[in-house]
């Protein structure tokens, strides 16, 4: 430390002395390069005002008094500047720490979504799901039953971030930790919004909507507890319609009840269940047009599903120039010609 | 163990005596100036804090000498003392970017930055002692 600080101090030296003998602009510019050194060294603006004082002093033994006192006031004035400066230092530090610390987390929040999608013969099914910024506030769910039943779920947590995720993180637990026997959408939505009502506090609300698709007989049943409504393709009219499930939000009230529906599912049918990042998304001319949305899926309609969920997110993510305003999820499921 | 010296701080009078006390003594331990000046910030932060939070309390200040491995070490140990409402959340204050008076003052880590060694001992109710040294290199 103290060599490094001599060796400085003597470059410095040396670089004042050749400014001042010629005053050109190479020298000033040496002087610009020599602030990164400085930084680097960690050296104070009060250690450089000293410095400074030190070398003039050796070179002009008899500088005014008052020029000299004059450094002294200087140099108290940085001492401000110094410890602003450490500071900031500090919080950058901190604040890598806290980035990395939450990579982990949008790591492990990753973990808590489905590995793989249930393969049904007849089926097909796509999922994509894109978190506005590090940590996802929306959640789905694939359960495959012993009959080959399968429970769709899509989830929003008011909110994004790190709070949204940790409630998250829960509503994953609460599924997980439902009884065995297959339940009914409406019975589903009723036990868990008894969870939430009891250990989310009171300022956070989940929307969902739950479905579960019979493959025996071709049925679609599902509630929902004030989630944006998703859309449902029927294949024979060649028409979208608003796939829409009264109830309240989960967690408002203790006793609440979610009414059921049920479609009738034909071949080519396409049942689309989104998140409200997906219908949120804005451009600078305002929200999106659902008929945006049902047209990207109209245009992509001759794919896979999860080649319809990529394309139509890949056309919202440009259109809103690449830049998610919520956490965006949209699953979709054909039935097979 | 030398003559502690101390100074009553409730006025900013207070503040400017303790600093001057405490740059007279780090010049006579044999003090830079620049290590003057941080002393002396140092000083004046901790008055600072007293005149604001606590109304009224004293800055000590004293000559040190410690036997280590490579001799004497000399320094100069700076304690403030109050009876005020005392810190509720220590680690809080101690932190960066951290301010209740919405200035941009050094705060307690700045102190801590500007000295070798910091200590504070706070009750919530009874009062803060912040004992703090810098060592002549």
């Amino acid at each position: 430390m103290v060599d490094s600080y001599q060796i400085l101090q003597e470059q410095y030296e040396k670089l004042l002395e050749e400014y001042i003998g010629q005053k050109d602009e190479q020298g000033l510019y040496q002087g610009q390069q020599f602030s990164k050194k400085v930084l680097e060294n960690q050296i104070s603006p009060e250690e450089m005002v000293s410095l400074h004082l030190d070398i003039i002093e050796g070179w002009y033994p008899d500088i005014p008094s008052g020029l000299r006192d004059s450094f002294e006031f200087l140099l108290e004035v940085m001492i401000g500047y110094g410890l602003a400066y450490q500071e900031h230092q500090s919080l950058k530090d901190r604040q890598k720490e806290l980035e990395s610390e939450i990579d982990v987390a949008a790591n492990m929040q990753q973990t808590f979504l489905p590995a793989a999608k249930p393969e049904v013969q007849g089926l097909d099914l796509g999922v994509l799901t894109m978190p506005a910024s590090k940590m996802s506030g929306d959640y789905y769910h694939f359960v495959k039953d012993e009959n080959d039943c399968i429970g769709l779920a899509i989830a929003d947590i008011i909110g994004k971030g790190v709070p949204a995720a940790l409630c998250m993180s829960m509503i994953k637990y609460a599924m997980e930790s439902l009884p065995e026997q297959r339940l009914q959408p409406g019975g589903l939505l009723e036990n868990l919004n008894r969870v939430v009502e009891q250990n989310v506090a009171s300022n956070m609300f989940i929307t969902m909507m739950y479905g579960s698709y019979d493959p025996r007989f071709h049925t679609f049943h599902y509630s929902g507890a004030g989630h944006e409504p998703g859309f449902y393709y029927n294949a024979q009219t060649d028409e979208f319609e608003e796939l829409y499930a009264k109830g309240m939000v989960l967690g408002v009230t203790r006793e609440a009840s979610f009414r059921e529906y049920k479609k009738d599912v034909a071949p080519g049918d396409i049942i689309v269940l989104l998140s409200d990042g997906v219908t949120e998304c804005r451009t600078e001319e305002g929200f999106i047009e659902q008929e945006v949305i049902t047209s990207l899926i109209r245009a992509n309609m001759h794919k896979s599903a999860q080649e319809i969920v990529e394309c139509v997110f890949y056309e919202l993510e440009k259109l809103q120039g690449f830049q998610l305003r919520d956490d965006f999820t949209l699953m979709i499921l054909r039935r097979e010609v | 163990m030398s003559i502690q010296s101390c100074v009553e701080v409730h006025t900013e009078w207070g503040i400017v005596s303790a600093r001057q006390a405490g740059r007279n003594l780090a010049k006579d331990v044999g003090f830079g100036n620049v290590d003057q000046a941080r002393i002396t910030t140092a000083i004046s932060e901790l008055a600072r804090n007293i005149y604001l939070y606590a109304d009224k309390g004293e800055i000590c200040i004293e000559a040190i000498q410690e036997l280590d491995k490579h001799g004497a070490k000399k320094g100069i140990k700076v304690t403030a003392r109050d009876k005020g409402p005392g810190i509720k959340n220590v680690r809080e204050v101690m932190s960066d970017g951290f301010t209740t008076s919405g200035g941009l003052g050094a705060g307690l880590p700045g102190v801590k930055r500007l000295m070798d060694e910091f200590d504070i001992d706070s009750v919530s109710g009874e009062g803060t002692v912040i004992t703090t040294i810098k060592w002549l290199r």
